[in-house]
């Protein structure tokens, strides 16, 4: 299992277990519209789990993204940022938010796998 | 993130159980509407082809708006404008048949309790009023002059709105005599055989028409609207977006209880007749406030604000110059048609000059915003002669 969910809709890719990458998943896409900006982290930045790691803007209004692990955040994806709508057209790809080195695997532990996720859209 | 405070959410079926629909709820349902409470209803936020691009079909094409959530109230009875102009601040007794103004109803300390539209039709004065504000606006009129007139609400009338370029050749083949309407005028009309009252007004900027019909009979009027060429269902996110580009007020935000209608730019709808020295000068709640402001310009405004880049600065955003705060904005987003950051907001005099700068603080970033005239974007409203 290399791709995990939280309860913030983003997900997490870990298939490079040193490093993940961070995105929002295809229902927060549905659910926000239109996204219009991002605001991403910075390269080298160091974030606590649950960390504000960005802002999402769609028409309507702002969001916070929050890291799902802690860590040093390595790369950001500057395509999304030239063009945000790429995080309505493929979220859970080109879409991607930014890549965090992982300091303390322990923290993927409390995420969500695929199922548990669609259990919790399904609940909502 | 957290997509619950955004009124993103789809609703729980208990959350949508307290809201009232409008008759048009099942085909919203039909279109794939993403559905939001609003002001006590069930309302379409977007449709399936998103804010941008409903907003984009009503500046290019046309957009079709249900708007049956909004009060539609009739003040019937001689003494109905005589009465109604001890509540606002319009030449109501000089309104003609099908003449339609814009108003509001004041507080006494010169507030704004609603931003109102009013027609004079054959039956009366029709008042369509704000949702949020209805029961207020209900519960005050029939306080102040239920002993003057009727005061009736016309429950039974769904309101749609068709916005954009297009609207004139879409009602071109469907009601061909409201072309002859010019802008803030109304006719009653057939449109494709149902009984109508429309009126050549909107909240987008655009040329198009608002159209009163029968609830029983607006899903069918919907669906023929929608079934001509070029016209797009479109919710309430565009709805925001295209009435803030025109520069349009959206009561709540950017006026309300604590805003005066000088501070607010909208003294254009105070006529020389109602204020001081006018022959129905004055004789509404606050309209000593109102002509002591006429006569001193209270110390903030609202103002235009727009910025470079593509960051949204959103309501709620203080405004500073050489770090003290000079204001707030009270309305923001990023321009669909201009590409950039809009904003209205309430600034102080000195720093309310077209022309001038002020810096947004938006999270850690101050944002530099330029003072311009609304609208943004140009009204394109139809005057025929």
């Amino acid at each position: 299992m290399t791709i995990q969910f939280t309860v913030e809709h983003e997900w997490l890719d870990h298939s490079d277990p040193a490093q993940a990458t961070i995105g929002i998943t295809q229902h927060a896409s549905s659910a926000l519209g239109d996204i219009v900006y991002v605001e991403l982290p910075e390269v080298g930045a160091k974030l606590e789990k649950g960390a504000v790691a960005g802002t999402i803007e769609s028409v309507k209004a702002a969001s916070d993204l929050y890291t799902p692990v802690s860590g040093e955040v390595v790369e950001v994806n500057e395509a999304l940022r030239a063009d945000p709508a790429l995080a309505n057209a493929d979220p859970e790809g080109a879409g991607w938010f930014f890549r965090i080195r992982i300091e303390d695997s322990s923290e993927l532990d409390s995420l969500l796998d695929k199922a548990a996720y669609e259990k919790l859209l399904e609940a909502q | 993130m957290d997509l619950t405070c955004q009124g993103l959410s789809t609703m729980s079926s208990s959350q949508s159980a307290a809201l009232l629909n409008t008759p048009l709820l099942s085909l919203h349902a039909r279109l794939g509407a993403r559905l939001v409470p609003f002001a006590g209803y069930q309302m379409p936020v977007s449709y399936p082809a998103g804010i941008l691009a409903e907003h984009h079909a009503c500046r290019t094409g046309a957009a079709l708006f249900d708007v049956s959530h909004m009060g539609q109230v009739l003040l019937a009875g001689s003494d109905a404008a005589a009465a109604l102009e001890t509540l606002v601040s319009a030449d109501i007794a000089g309104l003609a048949l099908n003449q339609q103004r814009y108003s509001f109803f004041t507080t006494p300390r010169g507030g704004i309790l609603d931003d109102i539209m009013v027609t004079r039709r054959d039956e009366g004065l029709v008042l369509v009023v704000n949702a949020a504000n209805k029961e207020a606006d209900l519960a005050h009129l029939n306080a102040a002059i239920g002993q003057r007139c009727e005061i009736r609400p016309l429950a039974d009338q769904a309101l749609l709105a068709l916005q954009g370029p297009a609207a004139a050749s879409v009602m071109q083949s469907l009601a061909p005599e409201l072309l002859r309407l010019s802008f803030m005028s109304g006719a009653a009309a057939s449109i494709a055989g149902i009984p109508c009252y429309a009126t050549r007004s909107g909240y987008t900027g655009e040329d198009g028409f608002e159209i009163s019909v029968p609830a029983d009979r607006a899903e069918e009027l919907a669906q023929r609207l929608l079934d001509a060429p070029g016209v797009a269902p479109a919710g309430l996110g565009a709805r925001d977006t295209l009435r803030l580009e025109a520069g349009l007020c959206l009561h709540g935000n950017d006026i309300g209880l604590e805003t005066t209608p000088i501070e607010a730019g909208l003294g254009w709808a105070i006529p020389k007749v109602r204020r001081p020295g006018g022959e129905r000068a004055g004789g509404y709640p606050g309209s000593d406030v109102v002509a002591s402001q006429l006569a001193n310009p209270p110390p903030r405004k609202r103002v235009g604000l727009v910025a470079e880049g593509r960051m949204p600065v959103r309501a709620g955003t203080a405004l500073m110059v050489d770090g003290a705060q000079v204001g707030v904005i009270t309305s923001g987003t990023l321009s669909p048609t201009l590409g950039h950051p809009i904003a209205l907001a309430y600034v102080q005099r000195e720093a309310a000059a077209v022309g001038g700068h002020v810096d947004a603080i938006v999270r850690s970033s101050s944002v530099p915003m330029r003072v311009v005239a609304p609208p943004f974007v140009a009204h394109r409203y139809v005057r025929n002669p």
